[in-house]
């Protein structure tokens, strides 16, 4: 176990490395410069601003401080907003997209593991099809699409909720609702899948053939074991709801990580494009290695000792 | 036990009347049926190819087939779309701005010209013409466009998919044929792309390169391949184990006979599937990046840029937002229909 935790810890910080290294390189390759309004500004207070920056430096130098910092937790400045860190422009914005993420999780959840239990429970039935169905649509509707659809017909022409104002509870609803489809169709089809498999298995004949009755064996033989691996769904769901976050903020106009990207990007704000990157892919690998733990502590059958799953 | 006796199958009382009556019966009345044992070898139905067994099943498929229905009319829709009527995708006419969509003998169901406050546009400003999806902000046809939209994200789609299938059949060959050191080393190199969020390689390349069809492709399949490559090792380490395997190379077989002969046809079910799913993930990447600002430049048009137009004045004209939006889904639902429907008619044991 614990050579094996080194092991996925050293791959950790060699895949966060890499990234660094290639958002970096990636981001000296772009065109413009942060400056984007040469014609406001004098030759002078050009090089001033890029001394200030250490824009003059020769790029392996500014790679070696980039690192330096880095590894004090210092994504440098904002190239945008004068005298704002990249650090607090994160830490500010992680609020709402955590919320409303963390809520789409919750619902997306809860829905997708109804309707898998019901449709893998009434195998075959209407009930099955319409929760099929529903699956189906969830998975393959753009997020964007439906976040957009559900803004209209709910926000502007119901007039139910918020359409994209960030104030009070009312108005993180319909973000983590968009957010949540997604979650929703796959992990219902999923457990459906899963619950239709496990009930296939020998132990469940088993249980039934020692007189336990069907609601027994359906809570505490079939739903138990098929929800293990719904934890490895973890991972993925945890991507595409910051794959998500960065349209619906959008849309939705939350004050979130997503938000803060797509805007940075408009106005080649490199620095915080690199430091929200960096901040995603770190989050996005933790997740993974929590994730592939909790599964190897939840099912027996796992071993860690073949080396890097 | 008890609890099951009152859900007895009615006919098992046939059953044992049967076994009376059959008890009853003097054993001389019986006549043994001719074996002949020459033919007990024979096979009774025609030998039928995988591949055959493979499509039949697929057509007793409904969604899948309902799918395939669906995308070959839209894909001819796409290609012979734009030329159904005199308007061109980015022909501008500023007097036809935001009209409505109107279809004669189709106003029942919306297409009646009328906008958001229920005025007539087509009357009230005097046009003879009718634009079945309407116009956008600057009078361009927006029938048109939405089919060249759809011409572009497919082809953007279907390119992304052939190369990721090229550059992951390749690799998963390679690193699971040749095995050992070759293997591990490139296996690692997946893992380490495998852990970076492809969205976000995706986009700092769209950043880096200019933006237009050629950079989108490359930025997706940069990271697209991963996945074909893992599958493709997967079944060929699957493989290699087996007894034809084996067999073949015994018989002198070279290494790109069995590859080619052996091997890629036994991983082809897999490798159709994974492209099945690898093209709606293209068209959905290729709309969002549009939508989040980094995709084609006007006057071009993908699915994804008419969404992002069609968002931005969806208050006032949804009819914008809503014919993209539904092509967009229909096409997504039915490539993850048909490649749910083709995993299942190629590789039953995969089902899930």
């Amino acid at each position: 176990m614990t050579r094996y935790l080194l092991q996925r810890i050293g791959f950790m910080l060699i895949t966060l490395f890499i990234i660094v290294t290639a958002t970096f390189f990636l981001m000296q390759l772009l065109p413009g410069t942060p400056f984007t309004n040469p014609e406001k500004l004098t030759d002078s207070q050009l090089t001033i601003l890029n001394a200030k920056y250490g824009l003059d430096q020769p790029v392996a130098m500014q790679y070696i401080q980039y690192i330096g910092n880095l590894l004090q937790g210092d994504l440098g400045y904002s190239f945008q907003h004068e005298g704002r860190t990249v650090t607090s422009m994160i830490s500010g914005r992680i609020g709402p997209s955590a919320f409303i993420g963390l809520q789409a999780l919750v619902i997306g959840a809860i829905m997708g593991l109804l309707l898998g239990i019901v449709s893998a429970l009434k195998h075959n039935s209407i009930l099955d099809y319409g929760s099929v169905t529903l699956a189906v649509l969830g998975m393959s509707i753009p997020s964007f699409v439906f976040a957009a659809l559900l803004q209209y017909y709910v926000g502007v022409k119901l007039g139910w909720l918020p359409v994209a104002l960030w104030e009070g509870y009312s108005s993180t609803l319909l973000p983590s609702i968009a957010l949540s489809v997604t979650v929703t169709a796959t992990v219902a089809r999923f457990i459906r899948s899963e619950m239709l498999e496990v009930i296939g298995q020998d132990y469940i004949i088993t249980a039934r053939a020692k007189g336990l009755k069907e609601n027994q064996v359906m809570v505490k033989h079939v739903i138990r074991n098929a929800l293990i691996p719904v934890v490895t769904m973890l991972g993925p769901l945890a991507v595409s709801i910051m794959t998500g976050t960065l349209v619906i903020e959008k849309i939705f106009a939350v004050p979130g990580l997503g938000e803060q990207f797509t805007l940075s990007i408009l106005v080649l704000d490199y620095s915080v494009i690199m430091g929200i990157t960096i901040f995603y892919s770190a989050l996005f690998i933790f997740v993974v290695f929590v994730v592939d733990i909790i599964y190897s502590l939840l099912d027996p059958r796992i071993n860690y000792k073949g080396g890097a799953a | 036990m008890t609890k099951n006796t009152p859900n007895l199958p009615p006919h098992q009382d046939l059953q044992v009347q049967n076994q009376y009556a059959y008890d009853e019966i003097p054993s001389d009345l019986f006549v043994k049926a001719p074996l002949d044992h020459r033919k007990s070898e024979e096979i009774g139905t025609p030998a039928v190819s995988f591949w055959k067994e493979a499509f039949q099943r697929l057509i007793k498929n409904r969604g899948a087939m309902i799918s395939l229905i669906l995308l070959v009319s839209l894909i001819v829709l796409a290609l012979i779309g734009p030329g159904m009527n005199e308007f061109s995708y980015r022909e501008q006419n500023l007097t036809h701005s935001n009209l409505p969509p109107k279809i004669e003998g189709l106003e029942w169901v919306g297409f009646n010209g009328l906008n958001s406050q229920g005025v007539d546009q087509y009357a009230e400003r005097d046009v003879q013409i009718n634009y079945w999806f309407g116009t956008d902000e600057f009078g361009r046809d927006l029938w048109t466009r939405v089919w060249r939209g759809t011409q572009i994200s497919l082809f953007i789609a279907l390119v992304a998919a052939a190369l990721d299938l090229v550059i992951g059949v390749i690799y998963g060959g390679i690193s699971s044929f040749y095995g050992g050191r070759i293997d591990n080393v490139m296996q690692r190199i997946i893992e380490i792309l495998m852990g970076i969020p492809n969205l976000i390689v995706i986009i700092l390349f769209i950043l880096v390169l200019e933006p237009g069809i050629t950079s989108i492709i490359l930025a997706m399949v940069i990271t697209g391949w991963v996945g074909m490559a893992r599958v493709v090792r997967g079944q060929v380490l699957q493989l290699k184990g087996q007894e034809f395997v084996l067999a073949s190379r015994t018989l002198g077989a070279s290494n790109p006979r069995l590859i080619s002969k052996h091997l890629l046809p036994n991983v082809m079910g897999p490798i159709i599937v994974t492209v099945m799913f690898t093209i709606p993930t293209a068209i959905f990447f290729e709309a969002f990046l549009s939508f989040i600002g980094l995709g084609l430049q006007a006057p071009l048009a993908s699915l994804g840029v008419l969404i992002e137009d069609g968002y931005k004045s969806m208050r006032y004209f949804p009819y914008k937002l809503i014919f993209p939006a539904l092509v967009i889904s229909i096409i997504m639902i039915s490539f993850n229909l048909l490649g749910d429907g083709l995993r299942d008619a190629l590789d039953p044991k995969m089902r899930k």
